[in-house]
């Protein structure tokens, strides 16, 4: 069989069905139970990054970024 | 590592500078001595400074150098872009504007990529790099990965624009839309691209949050998708080391078919996924809550990038590429329409019980206009790749206004408001200068894009009915040339929507220019609620 065919079958056949399973997975996944409390956390991530960095991180992050 | 910096300079300044020499066309010879001068210029740069004493850089905060940089740079290739829209608009109504002493390099055909690759790439693409850097920072509470890298991405972006806008004007051009430049050039972004993941990623691997926020999710998924896309597209063989003309590997229908998996996928992932991670920060930000629903906004993220790669064959209607590939791209684009809509109404539905901000905030205005059009023009596109609606709207000016209300109203304006956004915290200001400038500029722009889109619908629909007309006897009834006169009303109101538009973007300049010199003027937004 050539490439074309090959990966022509290929695609219209396993990896059409992997895409599927896994957008369909990813879709339930969402609506697990006892997601929503998750998400209501990360949800709130953008509301509470005012704060500057602490200074607990400083002293590691010195050497890591200087160069 | 300073010293592998000088060689690396040197041996970069000496090919550019035998690039010069070599030169099969000017517009290489130009970027050689382009190259050459920075190069040289960063070679004598390092060395001056050599086995001098290391100023040691604060690290403990978040990396903002680059991100106001960004902003300006941002700011700065927008009006270019606007300003040079405005003009090919005006030389489409007024042909005696392509000026006979600026031939070859000012005409239509070399100013129209200069003005799309503006706006998308200078101004859309410096919009997401600096907002994408200060909203990973801010989601994973970590600096910038990679130290000086993001500095790197920086000027090596502003380089690569510079390089694409003048090969424009000097001719270099493989004739692909987006991806007009030529083969050095698109080497140049591949490595600048590749630098910005991992300065994103990196930052990414070292947060403190637990999860990665949607808004991290769609800017990464913009960066790794834009990766793809612009190898696959550009793979090219150029015909000589010592000239910009290269040849591309694929020919014919299958090159049609890259070019519009890549140029669909740029407006996908360049123009929406982006822009989106943009949305998924700002608009919860501005309303001071949480986006409407995070589910929503993971089933907006796979829905989104497991649709909008299948759409591009709908460029491609009626011509050689199979019917199935083009009903395919038919299909998914009308399924894009639901998570388009999501995406939406997610925005939307963050100011449930904020709705008053809508009137006393001018900046919250300019996200909900650009959510707005976002809504439009993702109904409008849908619709238009519908085979039979294709074949009145396709080549006409209608494709144009639908282009232009997804870029001014969405992109446009949701990078208005993050720049109003980030201005002032950047240069620590209580506020814009100008509250009211803010409100002058929504009204600008809005009516601006309201005159560019409503004369594209006209001169599009009737530009595809004039084509079409047939006479009882089967004969065409009008000339092209008929009409190319009767769209000359409608290209002068589209020109006057682009001079509103461009008037709004100065007011903006101005605005951040009197924010970042000074204080706030005002303690208060105008228009305060009366009770």
């Amino acid at each position: 069989m050539d490439t074309y065919s090959f990966l022509r079958q290929l695609a219209d056949s396993w990896v059409l069905l992997a895409m599927f399973v896994f957008f369909v997975a990813v879709i339930l996944w969402a609506f697990r139970p006892g997601g929503s409390a998750t998400y209501d956390s990360i949800a709130n991530i953008p509301l509470r990054d005012d704060k500057p960095l602490g200074d607990t991180r400083s002293t590691t992050e010195k050497g890591a970024t200087d160069d | 590592m300073e010293y592998t910096k000088l060689i690396v300079l040197g041996l970069v300044a000496l090919v550019a500078a035998m690039g010069t020499n070599f030169a099969h066309d000017i517009a290489y010879q130009v970027h050689a001595a382009l190259i050459f001068v920075v190069a040289a210029g960063m070679f004598v740069w390092v060395l001056r400074g050599i086995d001098e004493p290391r100023e040691v850089q604060d690290v403990s905060g978040y990396s903002d150098g680059v991100i106001r940089a960004g902003v300006i740079a941002t700011a700065f290739w927008g009006l270019a872009g606007f300003l040079v829209g405005t003009f090919i608009a005006f030389q489409l109504a007024f042909p005696e504007l392509n000026f006979d002493w600026g031939q070859p390099y000012t005409n239509f055909g070399r100013l129209r990529p200069l003005h799309t690759s503006a706006v998308i790439f200078a101004f859309g693409g410096n919009a997401l790099i600096c907002t994408s850097f200060y909203v990973v920072q801010r989601t994973s509470a970590a600096r910038l990965f990679g130290g000086n890298l993001a500095w790197f991405v920086f000027w090596g972006y502003q380089l690569f624009i510079v390089l694409a806008a003048t090969g424009y004007l000097l001719g270099a051009t493989q004739s692909k839309e987006y991806a007009e430049p030529e083969w050095y050039v698109d080497i140049w972004l591949t490595i600048v691209w590749v630098s910005y993941l991992v300065v994103f990623l990196g930052t990414i691997f070292r947060r403190r949050e637990k999860h990665i926020y949607v808004a991290n999710w769609f800017y990464l998924s913009f960066i790794i998708t834009v990766a793809m896309l612009h190898i696959v597209n550009n793979l090219s063989i150029p015909v000589s080391f010592w000239g910009s003309k290269s040849v591309q590997v694929f020919s014919g229908v299958q090159d049609a078919m890259t070019q519009w998996w890549y140029g669909h996928n740029a407006v996908g992932f360049f123009l929406t996924a982006g822009f989106l991670g943009m949305m998924y920060y700002f608009v919860p930000k501005q309303a001071e809550r949480p986006i409407y629903s995070y589910k929503l906004s993971i089933i907006h993220f796979w829905a989104l990038i497991f649709l909008y790669i299948w759409a591009g064959p709908h460029h491609l209607h009626y011509t050689a590429l199979p019917d199935w590939a083009a009903t395919l791209g038919m299909v998914f684009s009308i399924v894009l329409w639901m998570p388009s809509w999501g995406g939406m109404i997610n925005g939307l539905m963050t100011l449930q019980g904020a709705w008053d901000k809508l009137r006393t905030d001018p900046i919250m205005r300019m996200f909900v206009i650009s959510l707005g059009f976002y809504g439009m023009s993702t109904f409008e596109g849908p619709m238009m790749s519908i085979r039979a609606v294709n074949s009145l709207s396709h080549y006409t000016d209608w494709t144009i206004g639908h282009v232009h209300s997804g870029a001014l109203g969405w992109n446009g304006m949701i990078t208005f408001g993050a720049l109003y956004f980030l201005t002032p915290r950047l240069w620590g200001r209580a506020q814009m200068h100008s509250m009211s400038a803010i409100n002058w500029h929504f009204w600008l722009a809005t009516i601006g894009i309201v005159l560019y889109a409503s004369s594209m619908w006209v001169t599009g629909i009737m530009e595809g009915l004039m084509w079409r007309e047939v006479d009882d006897q089967g004969f065409l009834v009008n000339t092209f040339a008929d009409t190319v006169a009767a769209k000359f009303p409608m290209y002068v109101v589209r020109g006057l929507g682009g001079v509103l538009y461009l008037a709004g973007g100065i007011i903006m300049c101005w605005n951040m220019w009197m924010t970042i010199r000074g204080g706030a003027k005002r303690s208060a937004p105008v228009g305060v609620p009366a009770e």
